[in-house]
């Protein structure tokens, strides 16, 4: 408390300062960055109005700092502007911008704040602050935590605002018409005669006055793009093939490359002979690099075959030998002295437990592959003044001093060229792709060497999704849920993400404990107690992070007890919620999947709900258990965002959550044997097939003040409401992911 | 050797087992067919092969040098969009898209066999190709709706 008491302290300076700059007063004032990266480089004739809007005289572009894996960021991020700014999306080009810290990550911090979403109070909203101002120091430029929609909603809409108002004030010193009297549409100024001025034309006299820097932002009600279904900027390219992804890009005078590592986790090779690879057609070099060899050859297939004819010895990995080496590791974790945290710890748990009829149960999850569907890779040219970088990354800053370490550049002099991605998932929060690819682009120095992955090497050396166990005890009383206690052991991921960047990540973790321990429920003996194992293979961010686990784990474990109460599933989790924003998905999936009505013979119906990112989100999925296996007949999905931005890439992106949570809850794990992983490719590695997609209902609702994010928060309920749907309709629980060592699945 | 690709004959000096999808890509610089898994499991390498989708990544080079090879580029440009891929635009399928040059090189080879598949048909035809987003509801949406274009035409 003490401690929290000095941050608070600390905050409420800052806080104050941010109050007096304007919010109280309906206007937004546009806190110029340090340094605007857009003016560094801004070409012959070209005009920056704030970081994010650029104009020449070939058209306006919209800066769209945060990565687009495939979730329509850079549409969502080009309409928050668009609407203040009065283009139509069709007048501007979209450009992710150079990584600066001027595109820190504000909504990040919310998520790092160890309080709960629904905690609005003082102390949390107030270490929320310090936190924000922490990633701006640091200037964090990352895609993740579905933090796009809540970082950039106000803050692209004051920049589209200021430019829009700067434009203005320009027209007004041009005509002298008043800047009352103007106004704005379709990328021009209108004077009151009708006569208009277009921002191209007005941009160079824009640049030379000083910019309007108070705004007040639009009324809701006269939005023209937030809220509609939008076209994405990139659909038709991406229904031609002309869309260039990362993988796709092509630098004059570029070799190609292919990577074969040390197939056991974390080990280096040895006695790595490359002659025979040296002597196949078009190689012209094998290169050792970080955590195996690279051949450069002049054609990618070629570099991959001569990667697979080098000869090495694998060295040992540092991880556990076999799976069950892993699984002691988490088991014997469940020890007083790894507690990570108890940040929920209601009623009195323990002795309630004494001497009471108590339900036991051990669930356990994987780890999981990312595996996006372009393989990771990365084009990297060294020149004596310069290096530039061609991928697809979702860390651009920690690309850049990576790449400036390795090759004794300054910082200033590596150029990050940031590309759209196909998919991510979190794959693309590591770069060891961009490191081998530097050691490879020096040893070839100013030739662009282009690294493309195998779908093996990218799939054996991912950086996975957490293992992970929990074990619950409860009791319950009168048809009641009375004692939920949930303890979790899983090694951190951000100690083991972070540490790969050389941050030392002190203090608990609360992933190992998110999606389970600040879920809005009253239950009168409530605690869950989160378990560090040791670090074990490294691990990393992947798609919903510990809820990915901890949802299925929380949401099992209170299904089952309502069972053992004898009580309704959703009724009793009615019941027991508090928060009111949640209650309502769960009363908006009862009402959409017609809770309660006969289902008919060897079918069944599982809720499930678990707030994960701010997100409280509420799924039902109907089942049918067939001869040949379960068949999942129906989803509903209902979801609070406070805002929905595009209601259709919402529906569209829920829907990808909902299959990629059921997917992989399926059929999907990495193990490891002597750490090398024992799936290479996709057919070990299928998750969710077109045949086996059932439809999907989705409701996005709009009860809270708060922005949020949908990328993530779709995926933890759906492993949940499947094992709780199959329960209904077998009477088999299923406590370990994936489903389909315990079931079949048509 | 001679490659015929969307209506152009190209000269390619390559191995003849070379799979056609790096020969495309990397010597031909046609980038709208994909690499996802090189082993005929996810289908992002799909092209017409005389108007046959096959997996590229399991197609020699040498093997196809007398046949018409199309791949996504050919099948249609914004100006003259295939009906597969106004649907896929019209139902906004794409997320990150990096799979559905493959999906659309596919449902235009079936729905050219058959263009009044039923729910059955389309779970038959689209299945081996991985959309790693989840699109499948709209590819679904999206190849019911070319097919309806294609019958009308
Ligand atoms: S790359 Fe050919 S099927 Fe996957
Ligand atoms: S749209 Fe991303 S893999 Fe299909």
């Amino acid at each position: 408390m003490g401690k929290l008491g000095t941050i608070a302290r600390r905050t409420f300076l800052i806080g104050s300062v941010a109050v007096a700059g304007g919010v109280a007063f309906g206007y937004y004032m546009y806190k110029r960055p340090a340094a605007n990266p857009l003016l560094e480089e801004l070409g012959e004739g070209e005009t920056a109005l704030t970081e994010y809007v650029r104009i020449s005289s070939d058209g306006i572009t919209l800066i769209t700092p945060r990565a687009d894996k495939g979730q329509g960021v850079y549409s969502m991020q080009a309409a928050l502007i668009a609407e203040e700014l009065d283009v139509e999306l069709e007048q501007v080009t979209v450009d992710p911008g150079p990584p600066s810290p001027a595109y820190y990550n504000t909504a990040l911090s919310e998520e790092a704040a160890p309080f709960r979403s629904t905690d609005d109070g003082f102390a949390a909203e107030s270490v929320r602050s310090v936190m924000d101002v922490l990633m701006k120091f640091l200037g964090m430029q990352i895609t993740g935590g579905s933090t796009s929609a809540p970082d950039g909603y106000q803050k692209l809409r004051i920049a589209g605002a200021v430019a829009r108002e700067t434009l203005k004030k320009a027209a007004s010193q041009k005509t002298g018409v008043a800047v009352a009297d103007l106004t704005t549409e379709g990328g021009a100024v209108l004077l009151p005669d009708g006569t208009s001025l277009s921002y191209i034309d007005l941009a160079p006299m824009a640049a030379q006055i000083e910019p309007v820097t108070e705004v007040s932002l639009r009324d809701p009600s006269t939005w023209r793009l937030i809220g509609q279904p939008m076209q994405r900027v990139d659909i038709v390219d991406k229904s031609t093939g002309r869309l260039v992804y990362g993988i796709d890009h092509k630098v004059e005078g570029m070799l190609h490359a292919a990577v074969k590592l040390n197939p056991a986790q974390g080990g280096e090779m040895s006695a790595i002979d490359g002659s025979e690879a040296e002597k196949m057609r078009g190689v012209v070099k094998v290169v050792p690099v970080k955590g195996g060899v690279g051949v450069i050859a002049d054609n990618t297939w070629r570099a991959m075959q001569a990667a697979e004819a080098v000869k090495f010895e694998t060295g040992p990995s540092p991880f556990p030998a076999s799976m069950d080496d892993h699984w002691s590791a988490l088991e014997a974790s469940f020890v007083e002295d790894a507690v990570d945290s108890r940040q929920r710890d209601e009623g009195d748990t323990a002795a309630r437990l004494e001497g009471a009829e108590v339900f036991e149960a051990e669930y356990r999850a994987p780890y999981l592959a990312h595996a996006p569907l372009e393989p990771v890779s990365a084009i990297v040219q060294v020149q004596d003044d310069r290096v530039d970088v061609w991928t697809g990354t979702q860390i651009p800053r920690f690309v850049q001093s990576n790449v400036a370490d390795l090759t004794g550049m300054d910082i200033e002099k590596v150029h990050v060229h940031v590309f759209m991605m196909g998919g991510s998932f979190g794959h693309r929060l590591e770069d060891e792709v961009v490191k081998q690819a530097t050691q490879l682009a020096m040893a070839v120095k100013g030739k662009p060497v282009k690294l493309t992955y195998s779908r093996e090497e990218d799939m054996m050396h991912d950086f996975t999704r957490q293992i992970a166990m929990a074990r619950m005890k409860g009791t319950v009383k009168d048809g009641k849920v009375e004692t939920l206690d949930l303890g979790i052991a899983m090694p951190s991921v951000v100690v083991s993400q972070m540490g790969r960047q050389g941050f030392p990540v002190p203090g608990p973790d609360l992933q190992i404990v998110a999606g389970a321990w600040e879920q809005p429920y009253r239950i009168p003996n409530y605690r869950v107690t989160g378990y560090r194992a040791p670090q074990l293979a490294p691990i990393s961010s992947w798609r919903s992070v510990g809820a990915s686990s901890n949802g299925f784990f929380h949401d099992c474990a209170l299904d089952e007890l309502i069972h053992a109460a004898g009580a309704d599933p959703m009724e009793e989790r009615l019941r027991l919620m508090w928060h009111d924003a949640s209650r309502k998905t769960l009363e908006a999936v009862a009402e959409m999947s017609n809770w309660g009505s006969d289902l008919g013979a060897n079918r069944g119906r599982g809720v499930a709900f678990v707030m994960s990112f701010g997100v409280p989100t509420a799924e039902v999925v109907e089942v049918t258990n067939t001869p040949d296996g379960i068949k999942i007949d129906k989803v509903y999905v209902a979801a609070e965002v406070g805002r929905v931005i595009d209601p259709l890439n919402f529906d569209n992106l829920v829907k990808g959550g909902v299959v990629w949570g059921l997917g992989h809850a399926m059929n999907c794990e990495i193990t490891y044997t002597d750490g090398v992983a024992d799936q290479t490719n996709y057919h070990a590695f299928e998750a969710m097939r077109l045949y086996q997609c059932p439809e999907i209902e989705v409701r996005g609702l709009e009860n809270s003040d708060k922005i949020r994010g949908i990328g993530e928060p779709p995926v933890p309920p759906a492993a949940a409401a499947l094992a709780n749907a199959i329960y209904a309709a077998t009477g088999q629980r299923i406590r370990e992911m994936p489903f389909n060592k315990h079931i079949d699945f048509v | 050797m001679k490659l015929s690709v969307n209506g152009k004959s190209h000269d390619v000096d390559v191995e003849n087992d070379m799979p056609l999808l790096w020969v495309l890509r990397d010597e031909l610089g046609i980038t709208g067919v994909k690499y996802g898994c090189g082993i005929a499991q996810c289908g992002a390498c799909t092209v017409h092969i005389d108007g046959q989708a096959v997996r590229s990544c399991q197609i020699a080079a040498g093997e196809v040098e007398d046949a018409e090879i199309t791949t996504i580029e050919g099948l249609g440009q914004p100006e003259a969009l295939h009906a597969v891929q106004s649907a896929w635009i019209e139902h906004q399928v794409a997320q990150c898209g990096y799979c559905q040059s493959g999906q659309i090189m596919q449902a235009a080879s079936f729905l050219q066999l058959n263009d009044e598949p039923t729910d059955e048909d389309i779970d038959f035809a689209m299945s081996a190709n991985l959309c790693r987003c989840g699109t499948y509801p709209r590819i679904r949406e999206a190849v019911k709706t070319a097919a309806k274009t294609l019958r009308g035409a």
